[in-house]
């Protein structure tokens, strides 16, 4: 036996040389850290892209271009009486104030000085949305004793000027256009030169209701919020202590068993189902079995609470289980029992992630569109705001992401940009539920 | 290690708080305990010794019925606590465990303040009738887990907040609480460094004043210096059962010998 057969030792190279493994594994390092910097910066990318063209599409839904136009409310013309009642107000229909909007509009152009080639008022009055008429209608009715007076209007303009002066209608589309000519839009220059057309803070896009197809310009997303918010309060109202009061159950009292084997696989089972599913479920139990009124706000409550469940389950009990047995030792411990060990520790430890999981399940629900649609929650809903508890709970409405789906589906593209609008809406209020649950969590967390 | 003075100790006759006969556990199929029989005095220091998985931490747990939370265990056998079966059916499991308090292996205070913890038994068991004789109950129980002096300044402050000596007392401070007979300690001294341990080990020795305090620990020492009677445990089984420096210095049992000199465990 000779030494020479020993492999060198390791120990006799310098610290300072790298060997090739050592290399190797420092190279595959650097990489793993660059396409993990790599999927992050992609993920970014596609953030910002998308708020982006959220932001630049949906913006201009908050801007609305509005006339200002003195008009005269004639009594010969709204009161022919002249007894300010208002049953006779009420009679003159939107067609009796054509002629004074038409005569106020004209007196407005030749008084602002912008000369065109339009000859006649009628022409003119294409600058203003269909709704004009409406708009000075429920002024008048509300107010009657201004009739006789000269009242100064902020009409909406049509949707075609309010594109024009947003960029979103150039001068080479209108050729073809049958609403609206060259010409309007020369006028709709001067005017604005003028002053008389103005671009202002589009309120009515908030608190407004849904408008026909061919009257954009009117079209709000207050009546499908209000629907949503109703059925919010009904999916809240019930998920959350059925959710709760399921998994408090399975998780802490239930026998493990076949049976609490069988809920729980069927329980994740339903949260990955797909929600069109729970919609024709809805359609089926709520409104064709137990006859429930269609486009309801409490349909569509019920058939969201179903959907939310699972969620609401799966979360619950997750935070449940996260709670460290010992505390319920301790409390049994003492003499507790199970109920009281349960509602007096466990649950207060888990407040924190069973709220996160339910607004998280009502974000979800919220921006859920698929089961409205089976349920006819997608309807034209052009009345206004519910006037009641139970109306609002009853009468059809829409929902805010059904309504968006329904501008998007509409032919007119000023109705491309109200959804790109209300999709900024619906957003602000997930965000705010999110940093509702954060903060939640917060204030929970702090108590321990 | 066995200079302790374990012979001196006299043992004065006491009446007997639990007694258990012929007591088997089943964990599913896995018998866990066999055929154990004992009795445990009042006013004593009783320590249960033996390897890991020797079953004296489930036995401890059949004291107070702590067993009936985990589905697959099952309970044959009977065992008395001043003569009354605690599993008989009309026994209420939450009237035991106050009766029987438990003091577990991890500190485990609950996420309130430190008065809250203390608070917490006397409150559900409705000992206080007034804030002052709450106060009263939290006081004394704190300064009998001889924390008092440490912590009667920050009342409010969250218990969790205490190290972890200090929250091991509060936890036999809230044991002590709801005013049991019989102190169940589940190695209440292995997640603690030396000087907490000394520091729990007097206690336990002044709690015999007022508690049988059934005690179950790895350490060989420890069940030396607390208890006066020692039960060692090894595969399920009580191998043997008798006074602490008897054990100690003279174990009948060459299992209980190989124990303790080391050789097994």
């Amino acid at each position: 036996m000779t030494d020479a057969s020993l492999p060198e030792p390791r120990h006799a190279r310098s610290l300072r040389d790298v060997d090739a493994r050592t290399n190797r594994r420092n190279r595959a390092e650097a990489r793993f850290r660059a396409y993990g910097i790599a999927a992050v910066s992609i993920g970014l990318v596609f953030l910002v892209v998308l708020l982006g063209a959220i932001l630049i599409n949906g913006v201009g839904a908050f801007q609305q271009t509005f006339v200002n136009v003195p008009v005269y409310l004639d009594p010969a013309k709204l009161d022919k009486n002249g007894e300010r009642n208002i049953e006779d107000i009420k009679k003159v229909s939107t067609f009796g104030y054509n002629p004074l909007v038409e005569n106020a509009l004209l007196e407005t152009v030749q008084a602002s000085g912008a000369d065109t080639e339009l000859d006649s008022a009628a022409e003119m009055k294409k600058l203003l949305s269909a709704s004009a008429a409406a708009q000075i209608r429920d002024t008048v009715i509300a107010n009657p004793e201004l009739i006789g007076q000269t009242v100064e209007f902020r009409l909406l303009a049509a949707s075609r000027v309010d594109g024009y002066l947003k960029g979103r209608v150039k001068r080479e589309d209108v050729t073809r256009d049958k609403n609206i000519d060259v010409a309007h839009l020369d006028l709709t220059d001067k005017l604005h030169d003028a002053g008389v057309i103005t671009k202002g803070f589009n309120l009515a896009f908030i608190t407004g209701a849904d408008a026909s197809e061919s009257r954009p310009e009117q079209a709000g997303l207050g009546v499908s919020m209000l629907g949503s918010f109703f059925m919010m309060l009904v999916v809240l109202g019930l998920s959350l202590p059925i959710g709760v009061a399921a998994s408090i159950y399975l998780e802490e009292f239930a026998p493990q068993n076949r049976f609490t084997d069988l809920i729980e696989v069927n329980i994740s089972n339903l949260a990955a189902v797909p929600s069109i599913v729970f919609g024709i479920l809805g359609l089926a139990a709520f409104i064709q079995f137990a006859h429930l009124p269609q486009s309801a706000p409490l349909v569509g409550g019920l058939t969201l609470t179903l959907m939310t469940l699972p969620t609401i389950v799966i979360s619950t009990r997750a935070s449940l289980k996260s709670v460290p047995p010992s505390i319920r030792d301790a409390a049994l411990g003492v003499g507790a029992s199970k109920m009281q060990a349960v509602f007096h520790h466990v649950l207060p430890m888990a407040m924190p992630g069973i709220l996160t999981g339910t607004i998280i399940g009502l974000a979800q629900a919220l921006g859920e569109t698929a089961p409205l649609l089976l349920i006819g929650m997608v309807g034209y809903i052009a009345t206004n705001a519910p006037d009641g508890l139970a109306s609002g709970f009853l009468d059809p409405n829409s929902a805010m992401p059904a309504q968006i789906f329904e501008w998007a589906k509409r032919a007119d593209p000023a109705y491309y940009e109200r959804a790109w609008g209300g999709i900024i809406i619906l957003l602000v209020f997930l965000m705010t539920m999110n940093i509702i649950a954060i903060i939640l969590r917060r204030r929970f967390e702090r108590r321990w | 290690m066995y200079d302790a003075p374990t012979l001196e100790r006299d043992v004065t006759e006491a009446k007997t708080k639990f007694s258990a006969r012929n007591v088997q556990v089943w964990y599913g199929d896995t018998h866990a305990i066999k055929d154990v029989n004992v009795e445990i005095e009042d006013n004593t220091v009783t320590a249960f010794i033996g390897p890991s998985g020797c079953g004296k931490s489930t036995f401890l747990r059949c004291l107070n019925r702590m067993n009936d939370t985990i589905d697959v265990c099952r309970v044959e056998g009977d065992i008395r606590l001043d003569g009354e079966d605690i599993y008989d059916k009309k026994v209420d499991p939450v009237q035991l465990r106050a009766k029987v308090g438990m003091v577990f292996q991890k500190p485990n205070p609950f996420p309130k303040s430190i008065y809250d913890n203390i608070a917490y038994g006397p409150r559900i068991h409705g000992l206080a009738r007034s804030k002052a004789e709450l106060d009263e109950i939290v006081e004394n129980a704190l300064r009998r887990g001889a924390i008092w002096d440490e912590v009667k300044d920050r009342l409010d402050a969250p218990g969790t907040g205490l190290s972890g000596g200090q929250q091991q007392r509060l936890c036999i401070a809230r044991a002590v609480a709801t005013q049991p007979e019989v102190l169940l300690m589940d190695e209440p001294c292995s997640a603690l460094d030396p000087i907490a341990t000394a520091q729990v080990e007097e206690l336990i020795d002044e709690l015999r004043a007022n508690f049988s305090v059934i005690i179950v620990t790895h350490s060989m020492q420890q069940a030396a210096r607390v208890s006066q009677k020692t039960a060692f445990f090894h595969l399920g089984e009580l191998v043997e059962f008798g006074e602490t420096g008897h054990i100690f210095t003279n174990p009948e049992d060459e299992r209980t010998e190989s124990y303790i000199t080391g050789r097994i465990g």
